[in-house]
């Protein structure tokens, strides 16, 4: 069991499955498809991640470094969540960008989404937590790897 | 109410404890809470009331963007300047499609266009000519000063005006480009920050002729990701002074450093406004260093990877202007195309060929002769965005090639030096 301590955005307690990616995360590439098909679960549609591609990530613990690509970002994760169909949390290893910090905002605010973010895990907990790990995600930016 | 971390004017607390309405009060709590992430200290205020929003398209999935624009409406919030916003995704005229190409982009891909422009056009945009990703360009008009702060976004127009206007915006994300308009304010840090303006990369050029902007560009993006660069030694054939030569190179180079990392701002050395003021103390004192020769430029050139499912095969539809092309560039282009059709004795261009540039950019090239030379050749030129172009899957069935770093990046265009897409369009190599 590891414990890491990060920096709490949007919080919330969740207990679940991790899914790892330890590149940046293009989030349009990510969730285009299945948002596209009006699909109930996100599979991600992003080829040039091997680590996430082909996974559901809906109601799991996403956890990565930050988010990368178009500034569409934010609202491709506002999107998402409003359908219901997001990760239930974004854990990010480093301070979180500024579009995946605008879709966590958008999602709070006009989506009344309970979407959870923490971030400046470290680059120790990255290299910790793998696919398929149950984590626990408590209230105050506590991370553990059961 | 959100209790913000930052510290707030007593007219900003009255807007977000609901004294200007609900929608409003969400708008500022947007903002706040979006800043207090980045430890902002307070909001500043935007001095260049003219925004740019990066989505410009009515793709049918981005529900809450269009219910959000609703909401505005409907409580009659309106920017506090106009704005100009990202190239439209569709023109049927220019940019043909098939049957079912049109009916994918019509009715599932952008099937919310004319009511997204309609919530546009309500709630600020400039003109319905204001579709473009140079927005800063004179024919446009949207043109920042030194210093000035702005709430814009599109990656490739953020680093343009920071780095070449030497303005002040940080890279945001669609719909905070607009809340920043609405207010008026918004957050203080990154780019907003002579501090967040510090270059923590030298970048040295020596290369033996001028790089392929785009192939510089995308070099020093993949590079330095999201810091600043500070580039030595592209001056020897810039010069000194932003001409209009210099003006299109910076755009293209802007823009791969954007799309391939996640570039802001740069400094160019005795170029670009900061660097001229105040030339290598912009650099932090452990900044890295990268030397770019014609080896490195190369290597670069040739990472990258092809995508069609059959790499033997020659293109068939080229894009030229992404970013959208200057009013020189165009005159350029046209200049080369004529005289290269000359040499090998063809009338048209060989393959399909669309070029891409502002609505304004476009009504002042007609003015001059060379428009009639350029669509005499057989290309089409059009303001639409090439990259929501090839988000239609249909599409990926065409071998597009291009010589613009973003497209290649966010497409499976296969890339092209300019001099390549040159030979290659008037007949003289095939590829």
């Amino acid at each position: 069991m590891k414990e890491f301590k990060g920096r709490v955005l949007a919080g919330g307690t969740y207990k679940g499955e991790a899914v790892v990616s330890h590149q940046g995360v293009n989030t349009l590439a990510t969730f285009q498809k299945s948002a596209l098909k009006n699909a109930k679960e996100v599979i991600v549609s992003d080829q040039n991640n091997k680590d996430i591609y082909g996974l559901n990530i809906t109601g799991k613990a996403l956890c990565l470094p930050i988010t990368i690509g178009s500034t569409t970002g934010g609202l491709v994760i506002q999107t998402v969540c409003s359908m219901g169909i997001a990760p239930s949390c974004f854990l990010f290893s480093e301070h979180i960008d500024s579009l995946a910090a605008s879709g966590i905002v958008l999602a709070r605010i006009w989506e009344n989404s309970n979407v959870i973010a923490i971030d400046e895990l470290g680059e120790e907990f990255l290299n910790s937590v793998k696919t398929g790990d149950q984590i626990e995600v408590k209230e105050d930016g506590t991370v553990i790897i059961l | 109410m959100y209790k913000p971390k930052m510290e707030l004017t007593p007219e900003q607390l009255d807007i977000l404890s609901g004294k200007e309405g609900e929608v409003k009060a969400k708008v500022l709590e947007t903002l706040v809470m979006f800043g207090d992430m980045f430890e902002a200290p307070r909001l500043v205020k935007v001095t260049h009331d003219d925004g740019h929003l990066v989505t410009s398209f009515g793709i049918g999935l981005l529900k809450p963007l269009f219910s959000t624009m609703d909401k505005l409406i409907e409580a009659g919030i309106t920017t506090k300047g106009k704005f100009t916003v990202d190239p439209r995704p569709l023109d049927y005229k220019n940019v043909k499609c098939n049957l079912l190409e049109k009916l994918v982009f019509s009715k599932i891909l952008y099937s919310q266009q004319a009511r997204y422009e309609a919530q546009l056009q309500a709630v600020g945009l400039k003109n319905m000519d204001g579709f473009t990703c140079t927005c800063y360009l004179p024919e446009v008009g949207n043109i920042p000063k030194k210093g000035d702060i702005l709430s814009w976004a599109e990656s490739s127009a953020v680093v343009f005006a920071n780095s070449v206007l030497g303005a002040r915006c940080n890279r945001n994300s669609g719909m905070l480009d607009l809340f920043g308009s609405i207010i008026g304010y918004v957050p203080e840090f990154g780019f907003l920050t002579d501090e967040g303006r510090k270059a923590k990369w030298k970048v040295i050029i020596k290369t033996t002729k001028i790089p392929e902007a785009q192939i510089l560009g995308s070099a020093i993006g993949m590079k330095v990701i999201e810091d600043v660069p500070y580039v030595i030694g592209l001056d020897r054939y810039l010069g000194t002074e932003l001409n209009d030569t210099a003006i299109a190179y910076l755009k293209d180079f802007g823009a791969a450093t954007a799309s391939n990392g996640a570039v802001g701002l740069y400094h160019i050395d005795n170029l670009t406004p900061e660097a001229k003021e105040l030339g290598e103390s912009l650099l932090v004192n452990d900044y890295k260093e990268y030397v770019i020769d014609d080896a490195e430029l190369e290597r670069v050139y040739k990472s990258y990877p092809v995508m069609w499912k059959n790499k033997e095969k020659k293109g068939n539809l080229v894009f030229i202007g992404c970013p959208h092309l200057t009013l020189k560039q165009l005159n350029d282009w046209t200049d080369k195309i004529v005289n290269g059709l000359k040499q090998t004795g063809r009338k048209k261009v060989k393959v399909r060929t669309i070029m891409t540039t502002a609505p304004g950019v476009l009504k002042e090239f007609k003015k001059s002769p060379k428009y009639n030379e350029l669509v005499a050749t057989g290309v089409k030129i059009s303001s639409i965005c090439p990259l929501m172009y090839t988000n239609n899957p249909l599409t990926k069935s065409r071998r597009i090639i291009t010589s613009s770093n973003k497209l290649r990046t966010y497409s499976i265009a296969r890339y092209y030096k300019d001099e390549e897409i040159l030979n290659y369009i008037v007949g003289k190599e095939v590829k």
